[in-house]
């Protein structure tokens, strides 16, 4: 077993380009709920986005937009030019997206969750499927967990699972949902080391969508920041310290002020 | 008109299903462990609820029928009529409705589920269809395994009769009068009807049961609610169809 797997061909290499992503004014409405509200915004191929914004603001459902999980109200996704709209998208591009609840398939063990996608493209024998499976394993610490089922799993070990489960796909786009939320200091930094070595090595697109400031700052390549549906703000890193928008600021370095509870003012 | 709306959706859902699997019947072969673990599930697992209910429809059956026609002495009579009915009736329809509460409520309740804990949408983002996968094994595998469960049926409620016909006094006819008589009123159609309606019956159950889990919404009461409206339309449904082919097959 080699000890220092990332630096090694992580995973077998997924040689296909990379692929860009345009979204052009995206809106989306549940009900009288407007969660999105005409954004647009284009990440170029092989780099590395970050989505920061509150909760509630909408960004979970834009990452369902780009993968078709849900219907656009107006506006469209192009992956690679392609409408993520359209049935034969996910055909033509191989997109991951980790969940942010983690999605995993309760019924089958965690090694099999990882093998499904492999198998059901016949994409190599048992034996290649299982090194690619136990290196993804590894690379995520979870090399004891093959044979446990998910619901014998903690929190932080699922999401781990759901990730090493997208890098299993090889994919040309990835998509992460909040991948650090409930990691340790160090598991957050190997999620974001993972990050960047895909779009260095293989010149994944990513999108990620994330509270951790150290994983924006440390990897992005630029940052949108959501709020209320809205996209208040796109750039690179740097930009977002000397942000004048004081909504950017109190989201980025929100101070804890005991004696004027924010809680409290909203009850006035 | 709210509820036509629902069973219109529904049934084009369900139609819908049904053309997205047939599709992908050739990946069959290399989706045997599924299929074959379906087989089990749908057929195996079904066989000894079928066996006791099917003995006892059987025996009750010849008991009523030995009770009431023994006053107009046409009691040998008994083995031709609990042959009849079963071959053409009751077989197909106590196994479908035994299938609908045993085997499409769990398929209703587990593919929901899936839906719910979006297992589904994450089956949908690594492009493998949610009906190749989950629902075509199980539409093959009820396809061989249900005029199976309906021969079996049928024997079992033969055997019931007789064993009832023998051994209650008031009846007292031994099994060979029996079996003559059920033989000789019973033609080859007959049988072949049954399991045609058992087939049909078992494979709408099943769509329906898979169309109805996959377009689950919401929460665990809505699993539940899933379930029920599941076999509920499946019990309607055997019994409007069993009507309409039972007049096509005539
Ligand atoms: N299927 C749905 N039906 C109705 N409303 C929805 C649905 N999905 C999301 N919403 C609403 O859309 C808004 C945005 O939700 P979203 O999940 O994108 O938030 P988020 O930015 O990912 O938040 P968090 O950081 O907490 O994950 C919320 O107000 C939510 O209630
Ligand atoms: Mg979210």
């Amino acid at each position: 077993m080699p000890t220092c797997p990332i630096h090694r061909n992580p995973i077998t290499a997924a040689e296909s380009p990379a692929v860009g992503i345009a979204i052009e004014g995206l809106s989306k409405n549940f009900g009288p709920l407007q969660a999105l509200k005409n954004v647009s915004f284009a990440v170029e191929p092989g780099e590395i986005f970050v989505l920061m914004g509150p909760s509630g603001s909408g960004k979970s459902v834009l990452l369902k937009h780009i993968v078709g999980l849900e219907a656009a109200s107006a506006g469209r996704v192009l992956i690679d030019g392609h409408d993520a709209a359209t049935e034969g998208t996910l055909e033509k591009v191989r997109i991951a997206l980790v969940f942010q609840a983690g999605a995993l398939f309760n019924s089958i063990s965690v090694y099999d969750n990882l093998a499904l996608y492999p198998r059901e493209h016949q994409l190599g024998t048992e034996a290649e499927i299982k090194e690619k499976v136990m290196r993804a394993l590894q690379i995520l610490s979870l090399e004891n967990a093959a044979q446990k089922f998910p619901s014998e799993l903690s929190g932080g070990m699922k999401k781990r699972v759901a990730i090493a489960r997208a890098l299993v796909m090889e994919p040309q786009l990835m998509l992460y949902d909040e991948p650090t939320s409930e990691l340790d200091p160090v598991m957050s930094a190997t999620i974001s080391e993972i990050i960047a070595t895909l779009k260095d090595e293989y010149h994944v697109t990513t999108i990620v969508v994330s509270h951790d400031r150290e994983l924006a700052l440390g990897i992005a390549d630029r940052i949108g920041i959501l709020m209320g549906g809205e996209l208040v703000f796109l750039g690179p890193p740097s930009e977002v310290a000397t942000s004048k928008d004081p909504r950017i600021a109190d989201f980025f370095h929100p101070k804890i002020d005991l004696k004027k509870p924010r809680f409290k003012s909203l009850e006035t | 008109m709210k509820q036509l709306n629902t069973i219109l959706l529904g049934f084009g859902g369900a139609v819908q299903l049904l053309l997205q699997s047939c599709k992908y019947l050739g990946t069959l072969p290399r989706q045997r462990a599924r299929f074959i673990e379906q087989c089990y599930l749908i057929g195996y697992t079904t066989l000894p609820i079928v066996a006791i209910l099917s003995f006892f429809m059987g025996s009750v059956l010849a008991l009523q029928s030995g009770y009431s026609m023994q006053n107009f002495g046409a009691k040998q009579f008994i083995g031709s009529l609990v042959g009849l009915s079963f071959a053409r009736e009751l077989g197909p329809v106590i196994v479908a409705i035994l299938v609908a509460g045993r085997v499409g409520s769990a398929i209703t309740a587990e593919l929901a589920s899936m839906k719910v804990y979006q297992e589904v949408d994450a089956l949908v983002t690594m492009n493998i269809p949610p009906a190749r996968m989950l629902v075509m094994p199980r539409l093959a595998a009820i396809v061989v395994m249900m005029p199976i469960l309906a021969i079996i049926g049928d024997l079992v409620g033969w055997f019931g009769g007789a064993l009832v016909s023998k051994y209650v006094d008031a009846i007292a006819i031994d099994p060979e009068a029996y079996f003559s008589a059920l033989r000789r009123y019973m033609k080859f159609k007959d049988v072949a009807t049954g399991l045609v309606k058992a087939e049909i019956f078992g494979f709408v159950v099943v769509l329906i049961c898979c169309s109805i889990g996959l377009n689950t919404r919401g929460g665990p009461r809505e699993i539940g609610a899933s379930v029920t409206r599941a076999v509920v339309a499946s019990l309607i449904s055997i019994l409007v169809l069993d009507y309409f082919v039972t007049k096509a097959l005539m």
